[in-house]
């Protein structure tokens, strides 16, 4: 497939958004726990606009992958069927969500409706965050799906790819976070770079089998099955066309096996271990930048990570499409 | 339920493109706008199809036979790119199972595309909307044309009469008795997308002659004949 940069960035900006929305609220639960010191309304509201901002932007970069940006309201029309359908109406629900948090936060909403037992006070923010969360996931699940759903792609049809995107997110997202704190002072930067680490490890886990899952897979479709000859020797001679279609466009990379390795090899090392070896840096030396320094690196591996994901996906279309002339 | 169709004889196509200029100028020039037409003149021209003819060379040379190989869109019974459509442009019709984009409502997120393993869809670049082989809709839906016109425009154009088309669903139907009878197939059959459109393989027509046909053995008698002769006039005498 042809990597599109639009869904590259929607994919990675929108994982990192819930995931820095889920870090400020599981930051939240740990404090109300009291694991961690209560940290002021100011420092949820914040994180959670720039979770927001993520996601407008990632939203932004989507309408990029659009013929026609302006139809686009009418995607949320076949959810019963469609997960393109179903993450265009996630997205904007998460979105008022995550604002919704910030406001409560911003606006000290904090006063309990009710309580739970003795300790526990439910407030806006509380109920808000539940819902976001619940939301996120579903993002989440949504945007895996749209790829995982197509079965001709079957690099993506897979588990893997909705656990891939979900660990993802969530590790870029709490490394936000630990950058986020580390770039105010605040004492929740060894939390969050350990989530960020064990989100990373956990990811890590999960591509690599799925990488491995890849290289072992025997697609369906042979050029055998595609025109229905029974012939061991079938090789095609001409496409029908001889500049190219939309058929090479989109299905093709069109970058030698080199690249496509050494695109894989680069996510391989910026996802995963930089960013663990700085954070793990960081906390020894009690540095303010290196989680900053985390995030960048790790952002910019999954920008490589998502371009191999399209890369490595072999559509059977292809097989029609193997020769000019 | 009715389900229009195409069936592709291999057997006879000859690779001349007639269907794909001729499916080019009807559909560029009808109701649904034009399908663009980039850098025709120049290096590299590209545009938008719906019927591509592929060639593709079975064996090896000496031994080799080449097949001319017509692409279009299958109308699936079990169509994977209508489900995945966010906008419902992509449909299939109901009265006879012709699959479809709503250009007015298509978004261009090139989804369906991804959910079709036949690489039957091609997004327009002048237009940014999907397109696709809508095997004539706006002709053999029209009532005032003839039986002989209301036929998709690349049926109507083969030279060689390889592109039959007609109801699949209907036991009787030219297209179902080719299937039947001339082992239709189709393509991909793993997926499990049920196209409508069938493809008849190639035959040879082949003469097989034993020795036996070749060497006089007319009477059955000689063979079977255990008498030892002396010199007496035989069967065969008689016979000539």
């Amino acid at each position: 497939m042809h990597p599109a940069f639009s869904v590259i960035f929607l994919t990675t900006l929108l994982g990192a958004g819930q995931g820095l929305f889920l870090a400020m609220f599981t930051g939240q639960l740990y404090a109300l726990a009291r694991f961690l010191p209560t940290q002021e309304d100011q420092f949820y509201a914040i994180g959670s606009l720039v979770a927001l901002l993520l996601l407008v932007i990632g939203l932004g970069a989507s309408f990029f992958h659009l013929g026609r940006p302006e139809r686009a309201w009418r995607s949320a029309a076949m959810w019963r069927t469609s997960w393109l359908s179903r993450e265009v109406i996630i997205l904007p629900i998460l979105m008022a969500l995550v604002f919704a948090y910030s406001v409560a936060h911003l606006m000290h909403w904090t006063q309990p409706w009710f309580r739970i037992g003795e300790s526990l006070g439910v407030d806006a923010t509380l109920l808000v965050g539940l819902l976001g969360t619940i939301a996120s996931f579903a993002l989440f699940v949504s945007t895996a799906m749209i790829y995982a759903s197509v079965k001709f792609l079957e690099e993506w049809h897979s588990t893997f790819t909705v656990a891939n995107f979900t660990l993802l997110g969530l590790a870029s997202g709490f490394m936000l976070a630990a950058a986020y704190s580390a770039y105010i002072g605040n004492p929740l930067v060894p939390f969050f770079g350990t989530w960020a680490v064990v989100l990373t490890l956990a990811a890590f886990v999960s591509r690599g089998a799925h990488l491995m899952r890849n290289a072992r897979l025997k697609h369906k479709s042979s050029v055998q099955t595609a025109i229905g000859v029974r012939h061991t020797a079938v090789v095609q001679k001409a496409q029908g066309a001889m500049g190219g279609s939309f058929n090479t466009r989109e299905f093709f990379h069109g970058r030698s096996p080199a690249t496509v390795r050494f695109i894989r090899n680069t996510f391989l090392v910026l996802v995963f271990p930089i960013p663990i070896l700085l954070i793990v840096a960081a906390y020894a030396i009690e540095s303010t930048t290196l989680p900053i320094l985390a995030f960048v690196v790790q952002y910019l591996g999954l920008i490589a990570e998502r371009w191999y994901f399209f890369a490595e996906a072999k559509h059977p279309q292809n097989l029609y499409y193997q020769s000019i002339s | 339920m009715t389900q229009l169709a195409l069936v592709i004889d291999l057997n006879v196509c000859v690779g001349c493109h007639a269907c794909v200029t001729s499916c080019k100028e009807w559909n560029t020039s009808g109701w649904a706008g034009p399908m663009v037409d980039q850098n025709p003149y120049d290096g590299s021209p590209t545009g938008t199809f719906f019927n591509r003819v592929q060639t593709f060379e079975v064996g090896v040379f000496p031994n080799t036979e080449t097949v001319h190989f017509p692409k279009s869109c299958l109308h699936c019974e079990e169509p994977p790119c209508v489900p995945v459509c966010p906008t419902g442009a992509s449909h299939k019709r109901a009265d006879n199972g012709v699959v479809l984009v709503d250009y007015d409502k298509c978004i261009g997120c090139k989804y369906c595309s991804w959910a079709c393993p036949y690489g039957a869809r091609e997004l327009d670049e002048q237009e940014k909307v999907m397109k696709k082989c809508t095997l004539c809709i706006d002709r053999i839906t029209d009532a005032t044309l003839s039986d002989r016109d209301r036929q998709p425009a690349c049926v109507l154009a083969c030279p060689t009469s390889a592109r039959l088309y007609g109801d699949v669903h209907d036991p009787d139907s030219e297209v179902s008795v080719a299937i039947r009878e001339r082992g239709g197939y189709q393509l991909m059959p793993e997926w499990g997308t049920k196209p409508a459109n069938h493809y008849l393989p190639r035959q040879k027509n082949r003469m097989y002659i034993s020795p036996e046909e070749l060497t006089r053995v007319d009477n059955p008698l000689r063979k079977e004949d255990l008498t030892t002769y002396t010199g007496e006039e035989t069967l065969d005498d008689v016979a000539w």
